[in-house]
Order: structure tokens, then C-alpha cells, then sequence
């Protein structure tokens, strides 16, 4: 699988994100409690946290899907809130289950954007997305309907989709979910080129400790909706903080399982 | 109490969208194909059953009122009466109830799937309003195809009723007779009256659908209530909508 792009670079024209104590809640249940953190433009963050800490919701709040509660999520100048901003920045989310348009081809899921947008005639289209679909080895798959996709080739879907938007900041919503070690190796090596060759800022919400460990220039814990921690990716690899370390490292104690603990807990 | 708020707030939010949906006419040159998919989706696909239920409505019209006026002797109005009811009042309405049921219930349950399936939240962070590229095309393919298919309904309708009447025993009145009194008594108002009431439900039928289909929220299992929500929403403001209209169209002179 080939990793090379040469898509025109967004050097200089990427953004930047900054979160600033940023609550949301649904009704009564509190899902994220002030948040704060920056990224810096060109920057790889990773988001990492337990199913259930509030990644996907933090996620919704930088795409602008949603409004937070307080507090603010900001991209370069723009309010991420604020439905005029995507005119100002060309933002991409590559979400956990695809959220391909099951009406359309593959290859037209790819088109949409550019022929939405004419960005430009019907060949320089066919250039773009024939261009993505090679760069995820998707070509022969680009008459076919989602639903005759497996999850793995979805989720490579929406990821050449954002491809093709050309982002200014690409935000990836567990990218290696429902993929094989090698797709997620792979992956990884796709995230970290696509940022050194068009240096866009990217965003990726994940558990899997070896994709932000080993792509990630910064990363944050979030856990109960609480940033626990943030720091540079090498600082995590022995952490100081035995939750953080062992939420990182877990290790299976047959001995001792995790889930009686689990079970006493909710008694 | 809670449940009023509700309606309203439903009231509301379907204008909201509305008022969206009126932002990007400009582009509807540009949904071109989408316009033309629409209307063979609501127009072209729904005309086999419009036709087959206009036609015996008017056949039933026809027996009923044969049989009922043959009492007073007025068995040569069969034509006027069921002329007028069809054009005034049930081809406009059952097209609209069909149109509600056949189409409505597959807008919501396109929309409502494209919400659960975070594809409507695709299209808002690739900055494509949904109003422009879902809701657009529907509303303008609506207000092109209703007229048609209560038109063509309205004839079925007739023609229905005229065969009715010629080869039914017990009514056995020639198709001439039928029709002199059909077109005795029809002015080209009543036709206009009954195109405007349907073009009305059909734009609130798919107005409803689409905002039910687009505020769909949770798991696979809220597309089915969305759709039962917006059929039976669609069903109660034809009902309510055809009361005030008819209304108002008998005020106007």
C-alpha cells in the first residue's frame, strides 16, 4: 500500500485548536468537565481515554456538530460552534463507523465534496478521487455500494474522503477501529505522512495506545470527562500515574481478574 | 401541558427549517438531477396506485349516490355529484393521504436513517447543508408532482364513476348523460380550488416528513417512530389543513 501524496500542500494555511474550559452536559448527566487544552497548527494530538470518558463528545463540540454547555472550542480565530466557520476552514471528520452515504457509489461518496463545492470540472474530480482511492488501495472498490463493504474498507472510505476535502484540520474518531493490526499500522503511517507532506493539523480520538503513542506529537488523557493529563507522546511511554500507566500498559492478571473487581464495584 | 409544548416547539422547528430549506432556491438549478429523481420517486412511482384508487372511489361514489338518489329522481346529477366530491374534496385529499403514507413515510425513514447514521453530520462538517442537498429537491418535486397526480386522480376519478354508471344495472345511465352533467355544473374554480388545497398538503406532508426524518435522534429503533410520528402528524394536518382551507376558499369570491 502505497503512502506517497501529492496533493497541494496546506503549509501555512492549517489551523490551530484551542479548547477552553469546555463543559458539556446532556439534561442532567455531565459528559465533559471543563476541558481545556491547545493544539498547535501542523500538530498531531491525540485524544486518548476509556469508552465512555467523553472523546467522541469532545470531538463533537471541535466539529462544530454540537454547542458545549460553557466554556468554548475555538479553530485558529474561528468559533467551532459557529456554523460560519466552516466557510473559513475546511474541516474533515473521519467518523468511528464511516458515516458513508449508503445511497451513493464509493466513488460518488468521494465526488460529493468537490462536486458540491465545484471545486473543479468532472475530470480534475475524477483525478482527486482516483488519486485518494489509490492512496488506500480502494480503486477496484469504486462502483461498489458501502453496504458491500467490509468495516475495515469503510472506515479506509471516509478517510479517503477527507483526503479528498483537502482538509485544514482532519479529525479522526477511532481511526483503528474495526481494523487488522496491519490495516492500523498502515493507518498510522498514512495519518503521519499526510500531516508531514500537507503539515494539516489532525486530531485522533482513540484508545489504541500504539497508534497515538507512536504518531502523536502531544497527547491527553481524558477520563470521567476530565483531562487527567497531557503531554508529549514520549512522556507517556512510562507514566508516572499508575492509572494512566496501567490505562496505557494494561496488564491481564489471571490471578487476579479485572472483572470481579468490575462486578464488586457494581454491587 | 408538556405535550402542547411539544407541538409547538415541533411548529417551530419545522419553519425553521423551512425558512433553511427557502435560503438555497437560488441552487435549485444546480440539484437539477436530484429535482428529477424526486419527482420520479413521488410522482412517477405513486401514479399506478393514485389511479387505481381514484378510479374506484369514483365507481363507489357513483353506486352510492346512484343508489341514494334514485330515491328523488335525481339519478341524471350522479355526474355532477361525483364530479364536484372528487375535485373538491377526495382526490385532493386521498392523493394527500397516499402521498403521506407511500412517500412521506420514506422521507422520514431515508432522513431519519441518514441522522442515526451520522450522515447528515457527514454532510454538515463537508459544509453541505442538508437543507439544500435533502430538503430542497423534496419540497420543489412536491409542488411540481402533486398537482399532476390529483389531476390525473380527479380523472380516474370521473371516468371511474362514468363506468360505474353505464354498467351498473340498477343505475344504467349513458357516459353522455354522465358527463353533460358533470361539466353542467363544474366551473374551472372548483379545479383550481381542489390543485390548491393538494398542493398545500403536499408541501406540509413533506415539510413534516423531513423535519421528523432530520430530528430523528438515538438507535435504528427511533427511524421506525419517526416514521409512524410523521404519518400520523401528516394524516391529522391534512384532516385539520382541509377544514381551514376549504374554508378559506369558499370566503374568497
Amino acid at each position: 500500500m502505497s503512502a506517497n501524496f501529492t496533493a497541494s500542500p496546506f503549509v501555512g494555511k492549517t489551523f490551530g485548536v484551542t479548547v477552553e474550559h469546555l463543559c458539556k452536559s446532556y439534561g442532567e448527566s455531565a459528559v465533559l468537565h471543563d476541558v481545556s487544552f491547545e493544539v498547535r497548527p501542523g500538530e498531531i494530538y491525540a485524544i486518548m481515554g476509556p469508552s465512555g470518558s467523553g472523546k467522541s463528545v469532545l470531538l463533537k463540540q471541535i466539529a462544530g456538530l454540537e454547542t458545549p454547555t460553557s466554556g468554548s472550542a475555538r479553530i485558529g480565530n474561528f468559533d467551532a460552534a459557529d456554523p460560519a466557520t466552516r466557510n473559513q476552514v475546511r474541516l474533515a471528520l473521519v467518523f468511528q463507523a464511516g458515516a458513508l452515504f449508503n445511497s451513493l457509489s464509493v466513488y460518488d461518496n468521494l465526488a460529493l465534496y468537490p462536486r458540491e463545492h465545484r471545486l473543479c470540472d468532472e475530470a480534475g474530480i475524477r483525478d482527486r478521487v482516483m488519486h485518494a482511492l489509490h492512496i488506500l488501495s480502494l480503486e477496484k472498490s469504486a462502483g461498489k455500494l458501502p453496504a458491500e463493504l467490509s468495516g475495515g474498507m469503510k472506515k479506509r472510505v471516509a478517510i479517503a474522503r477527507a483526503l479528498v476535502m483537502e482538509p485544514q484540520l482532519l479529525l479522526y474518531d477511532e481511526p483503528t477501529s474495526e481494523l487488522d493490526p496491519v490495516m492500523s499500522a498502515t493507518l498510522s503511517e498514512i495519518i503521519a505522512t499526510l500531516r508531514e507532506q500537507t503539515a494539516v493539523t489532525s486530531i485522533v480520538v482513540t484508545h489504541d495506545s500504539n497508534l497515538a503513542l507512536s504518531i502523536a506529537d502531544r497527547i491527553s488523557i481524558l477520563m470521567d470527562g476530565r483531562l487527567r493529563a497531557t503531554g508529549k507522546a514520549a512522556e507517556f511511554k512510562n507514566h508516572s500515574d499508575p492509572v494512566i500507566a496501567n490505562f496505557l500498559n494494561p496488564v491481564i492478571d489471571l490471578q487476579n481478574p479485572r472483572f470481579k473487581q468490575l462486578e464488586q464495584s457494581h454491587e | 401541558m408538556k405535550q402542547c409544548l411539544a407541538i409547538i416547539g415541533h411548529l417551530g422547528s419545522a419553519l425553521l427549517l423551512l425558512g433553511r430549506s427557502l435560503r438555497f432556491t437560488g441552487t435549485l438549478l444546480r440539484q437539477f438531477p436530484r429535482f428529477v429523481e424526486q419527482c420520479y420517486l413521488i410522482g412517477y412511482t405513486s401514479l399506478p396506485i393514485v389511479t387505481i384508487l381514484l378510479f374506484f372511489i369514483g365507481s363507489v361514489l357513483a353506486l352510492q349516490s346512484g343508489y341514494s338518489m334514485e330515491n328523488f329522481g335525481a339519478k341524471q346529477f350522479i355526474g355532477t355529484l361525483v364530479g364536484l366530491s372528487t375535485v373538491r374534496e377526495l382526490g385532493p385529499v386521498m392523493v394527500a393521504i397516499l402521498i403521506a403514507g407511500r412517500v412521506g413515510s420514506a422521507i422520514t425513514a431515508e432522513l431519519a436513517s441518514m441522522k442515526v447514521y451520522q450522515e447528515i453530520d457527514a454532510l454538515i462538517t463537508m459544509n453541505i447543508p442538508p437543507e439544500r442537498m435533502l430538503v430542497l429537491p423534496r419540497l420543489a418535486a412536491i409542488i411540481v408532482m402533486m398537482p399532476v397526480l390529483t389531476l390525473i386522480g380527479i380523472l380516474c376519478g370521473w371516468f371511474g364513476g362514468a363506468l360505474t354508471c353505464q354498467y351498473t344495472h340498477s343505475i344504467s345511465i349513458d357516459s353522455e348523460v354522465y358527463f353533460t352533467a358533470l361539466k353542467q355544473f363544474m366551473k374551472n374554480r372548483d379545479v383550481a380550488d381542489g390543485l390548491i388545497k393538494a398542493e398545500i398538503f403536499g408541501f406540509v406532508i413533506v415539510l413534516i416528513c423531513c423535519h421528523l426524518g432530520l430530528s430523528t435522534r438515538g438507535g435504528p429503533r427511533e427511524i421506525g417512530a419517526s416514521v409512524t410520528r410523521a404519518v400520523v402528524t401528516s394524516l391529522i394536518f391534512i384532516l385539520v389543513l382541509d377544514f381551514f382551507v376549504t374554508k378559506g376558499l369558499l370566503l374568497v369570491p
